[in-house]
């Protein structure tokens, strides 16, 4: 297993899969129970993985190469660094969380819990894939589970968000399947000096030649690669489809869209983008400074307006990647570790979000923020635990979310004067949405129709106290996360910014 | 007139022809089967099944035999030729097992099933001989022996109004496209004092035919052929052919004469037209037939609600995009098309009998009764989703390889914004594909929507179809050989 450990972390939820759908649909338990460990064999990986992994290289680590189509020199090439270790991470966290959060489901067990672990593949397979056409695979294949995930269990508008969903991101990987390949005819081997897909050589600028030597291509793929990540992200316009497809998608599978989808779109950007077209990202760095200010104020506002939980946290989440594109434009060592940090902690307190929506939301079956009131005299335990999350989310100090963002801000401030002296009003207005949905729902008068509500269950309990733990140890000491992928981020500042 | 008209056929000849031989013998054997057995379906059944069996095997051996012309030059038999053979007699072998089992062809009182298993003998030889016919006199002769077997296939409910309608209308477009086209033949004779391919190739390449000329040879032709794979301007029959003739029949027109229509064009233009480029650029007049033929039928499709009506609209819009493969004029571009033709007859074939299987129980194929199938028939319908995303393009489906290929071709030749055109009809394509996935799992079956049972020959003959339209899409590294070998000796390249 330690020869093929990515290989294991991204196939054990096949397997698991396929043994689902090979197994009768009466047997319900069983089903969740080989969900449940086809997620936990990732996860222990996973720490494996987070115990091993060396923090002082900014080369790829536990890489298998094979050839896969030797015509087309395709490979099948996986390898994680410290940009895509924090990620494989948070997926397999909340990928196993999320099998728990879900134990309640009994619409079609079996197609719920064999597409959710597909999901898991296809998330886990884009982390670690080093050649593009293997990535373009994976990040394909993720749609399909996620198609049917929220058209199949979701809300009332369900077929509206799962459609929307599926053209507005599939739009945005046609644009990269072209850039791909674009690359794909335009870098050399070194070795063969044939066309490669390897993504490790088209970041090598020394092999790039054909088109890819005009500035006007390079911007062109530049910008195709941009919107296929941004749609992902969601960056301000292609934001659209996410308040739908979060609102109508079941709680686990909101949990992982908002903490692990998104950041595909700004992994891809640090991956893809940034590495393989320096000249353009170092070009594009106020426009990318700009949207992220406007993500981050944006959502926002929006999210004030809302009165329904789970579109707040929604747009909270436009709002929060909005941190991670500022960062990420700030090009200094501050603001992308920040940038990278954020992706980290928004994946984790934005899952707390969602998981307590979904505690509430299965009981009271509704989400109304103004229907409530009261609730912290009912359910204490639960109240705590969602103000955790809440005030995680405004960036209290001692919470992880703070030591990100004040890292963003610390590094887009020299680079972004201005821009950044807006955006940091999002604070203030993300403080505004989270406090006033707080007194909304648990301070105030008690609404005396949920007298008989019950506390939350050990099981719900248990999917979001681990959560809760990591996000109060890295916002005091945030260490264990950034030493994991310091250096290699350094290196890609290095590459870029030069 | 060219050195090779003269060579006098030889009975060796045949030799070289055997899948169509057997093909031809089948039709006629199967005629005679079912005069002599006319209560018995099952002899013509059989031995026309076991004829394209056989054209199957044959093909198959055939593929790595020498390359050579035969027939006095008439028919080449090259690796093109013997890929294409190989795809039609799967292409048949499949029809007939859908057929079979199909209520629309089996289950009605009529007298003789017979001839129809006849016909697709017969209509699959032709289209072997569109594949390998380098004379204008072949060329015509395999047209229109396809063709006329296809118009009485289209008529085949003889009671139906709708399928008389359909035959009736396929039978006018067809007789008007292919005396257009007989017209460019005619002229292109006139030109060039040859019949055989190679002969007007010389010709031109010596400079005959001004600009304006060949112009309209290339236009008065592509009437023919359009007409043939329902390109854009020329697709109008098609949907009303599908949705009036009986869905096996369907499913067969979409691929077989298609992919025909394909392999005569990809021989014509490759070698005849190819030295007259310099003088008329019919790559970007086909560029803006392949742009016109994707979009229109992609957006036209979003608007139907009889899946088989919606599936003949998608495969116009497969023949665009083929089109963009065709015009390349590379290697590279004729292997991804050849790649495509073999992924689009499983996945379409898929997809169509799939329509079969639900409309023999349901009697159906308007997309509201596909409501709720993805539960009540699990197992098919998950297979049908399989068809649709590879339809679509999307990993891990050959679909998406097929269209990958075709992408990179047209990339590699720097046709950027035809890439692009490609790719965001795929997006659009991707909206009414899923229309049919949204009805069969999101919309709730009423409550008393009948059982759909599936034949066990269609449930058989779709894991066939489904397994490699899954599996391709993992790997795929020998099917892609194959394409590669078969135009390994193309002349032209």
């Amino acid at each position: 297993m330690a020869d093929h450990l990515l290989s294991w972390m991204t196939f054990a939820p096949v397997v698991g899969a396929a043994v689902i759908t090979g197994l009768p649909g009466r047997y319900k338990d069983l089903t969740k129970w080989i969900a449940a460990a086809a997620t936990a064999v990732p996860l222990l990986l996973a720490v494996q993985l987070f115990l091993q992994f060396d923090r002082t290289t900014a080369n790829m680590q536990f890489t298998e190469h094979y050839t896969w189509i030797k015509s087309f020199n395709i490979e099948y090439f996986l390898g994680v660094d410290g940009l895509s270790v924090p990620m494989v991470l948070l997926t397999a966290l909340l990928s196993f969380l999320c099998i728990i959060a879900s134990w309640r489901i009994d619409k079609a067990v079996k197609g719920y819990f064999s597409l959710f672990l597909l999901l898991e593949a296809g998330m886990m397979g884009v982390f670690c894939s080093l050649d593009f056409f293997l990535f373009y695979v994976f990040w394909e294949v993720m749609l399909l589970p996620m198609y049917f995930l929220i058209g199949i269990w979701g809300g009332p508008r369900k077929e509206y968000a799962a459609i929307k969903f599926f053209l507005y991101t599939l739009a945005g990987s046609v644009l990269m399947l072209l850039a791909m390949i674009a690359f794909y005819y335009n870098v050399k081997d070194p070795v063969t000096g044939g066309h490669t897909f390897n993504m490790l050589h088209m970041m090598d600028q020394a092999n790039h030649g054909g088109i890819l030597a005009l500035s006007n291509v390079r911007f062109v793929i530049w910008m195709g690669l941009f919107i296929g990540f941004a749609i992902k992200v969601p960056v301000f316009p292609f934001h659209t489809w996410l308040p739908d497809a979060h609102v109508e998608a079941p709680t686990a599978v909101s949990v992982i869209l908002a903490g692990v989808l998104l950041k595909m779109g700004t992994y891809g950007l640090l991956r893809i983008s940034y590495p393989m077209l320096p000249d353009q990202a170092v070009g594009f760095m106020v426009p990318m400074a700009i949207l992220g200010a406007i993500n981050i104020l944006y959502g926002a506002f929006c999210a004030m307006a809302q009165t329904d939980m789970k579109k707040l946290v929604a747009y909270s989440s436009v709002s929060h990647m909005g941190y991670v594109l500022l960062g990420m434009s700030a090009m200094n060592e501050a603001g992308i570790n920040g940038a990278v940090l954020q992706m980290f902690n928004h994946g984790t307190i934005t899952a707390m979000m969602f998981l307590c929506v979904g505690v509430i939301y299965d009981r009271a079956h509704h989400r109304d923020i103004n229907g409530f009131g009261g609730l912290g005299l009912q359910l204490p335990v639960y109240t705590s635990v969602f103000s955790f999350a809440l005030f995680a989310a405004v960036g209290l100090p001692g919470l992880s979310g703070f030591v990100s963002e004040a890292m963003v801000f610390i590094g887009a401030f020299p680079t972004h004067r201005t821009i950044t002296i807006v955006s940091a009003l999002g604070i203030v207005v993300g403080a505004a949405y989270v406090l006033w949905m707080l007194q909304r729902v648990f301070l105030g008068e008690k609404n005396a129709k949920y007298d008989s509500l019950p506390e939350i269950s050990a099981r719900e309990l248990f999917t979001l106290v681990p959560i809760g733990i990591i996000v109060l140890v890295l916002g005091v000491y945030p260490m264990p996360v950034l030493d994991l992928m310091k250096v290699s981020l350094n290196h890609l500042i290095k590459v870029v910014a030069g | 007139m060219s050195m090779d008209m003269l060579q006098i056929p030889d009975w060796s000849d045949l030799g070289g022809f055997l899948p169509e031989v057997v093909l031809f013998g089948a039709f006629l054997l199967a005629l005679l089967g079912d005069l002599v057995a006319r209560k018995r379906p099952v002899v013509p059944f059989a031995i026309a099944l076991v004829g394209a069996l056989t054209a199957l095997v044959l093909a198959f051996v055939g593929l790595d035999a020498p390359e050579r012309t035969i027939l006095g030059g008439l028919v080449a038999v090259d690796g093109m030729a013997a890929f294409f053979r190989l795809l039609f007699a799967l292409v048949a072998v499949v029809t007939m097992m859908i057929s079979w089992a199909s209520e629309e062809i089996m289950g009605r009182s009529r007298e003789s099933k017979g001839e129809y298993y006849a016909l697709i003998a017969l209509m699959t030889g032709g289209m072997m001989v569109m594949a390998e016919a380098r004379d204008l006199l072949m060329l015509y002769l395999s047209l229109e022996l396809v063709s006329l077997s296809s118009y009485v296939m289209a008529g085949y409910m003889r009671n139906s109004l709708r399928a008389t309608e359909a035959s009736l209308k396929y039978v006018i477009f067809g007789a008007v496209s292919s005396g257009i086209m007989l017209y460019g033949l005619s002229l292109l004779y006139g030109l060039t004092g040859s019949l055989s391919y190679l002969g007007i190739r010389d010709a031109l390449a010596a400079g005959a035919g001004d600009p304006l000329s060949l112009l309209t040879i290339c236009v008065l032709l592509l009437a023919g052929l359009g007409y043939k794979i329902a390109m854009v301007p020329f697709h109008f029959w098609a949907p009303d052919v599908y949705e009036g003739a009986p869905t096996p029949v369907a499913a067969f027109f979409s691929v077989g004469p298609k992919a025909a229509g394909f392999a005569l064009m990809v021989r014509f233009f490759y070698t005849v037209m190819q030295p007259a480029i310099d003088r008329v650029d019919w790559r970007l007049l086909i560029a803006v037939l392949s742009v016109a033929t994707m979009t229109y039928a992609n957006l036209v499709a979003v608007r139907q609600v009889n899946v088989k009506r919606l599936l003949a609209y998608s495969s116009i819009a497969h023949a665009g995009y083929l089109l963009m493969g065709f015009l390349m004029l590379t290697a590279e571009g004729l292997q991804a098309i050849l790649f495509y033709l073999l992924v689009y007859a499983l996945m379409n074939l898929g997809a169509f009998l799939f329509v079969v299987a639900i409309n023999n129980s349901l009697k159906s194929e308007h997309l509201d009764d596909y409501a709720g199938l993805g539960f009540r028939s699990p197992w098919a319908a998950a297979m049908m989703t399989v068809f649709l995303f590879s339809l679509t393009g999307l990993p891990p489906t050959a679909g998406f390889i097929g269209k990958f290929y075709l992408f990179a071709a047209v990339m590699h030749e720097g046709w950027y914004w035809l890439a692009i055109v490609g790719v965001l009809n795929s997006v659009v394509s991707l909206f009414y594909y899923m229309k049919i996935a949204r009805t069969m799992y999101f919309t709730k079956a009423p409550a008393d929507a009948p059982a759909v049972p599936i034949a066990p020959l269609h449930y058989v003959t779709m894991v066939l179809l489904a397994a490699p339209t899954l599996l391709l899409g993992l790997y795929w590294g020998g099917f892609k050989a194959l394409a590669d070998r078969a135009i390994q000796h193309f002349t032209a390249l």
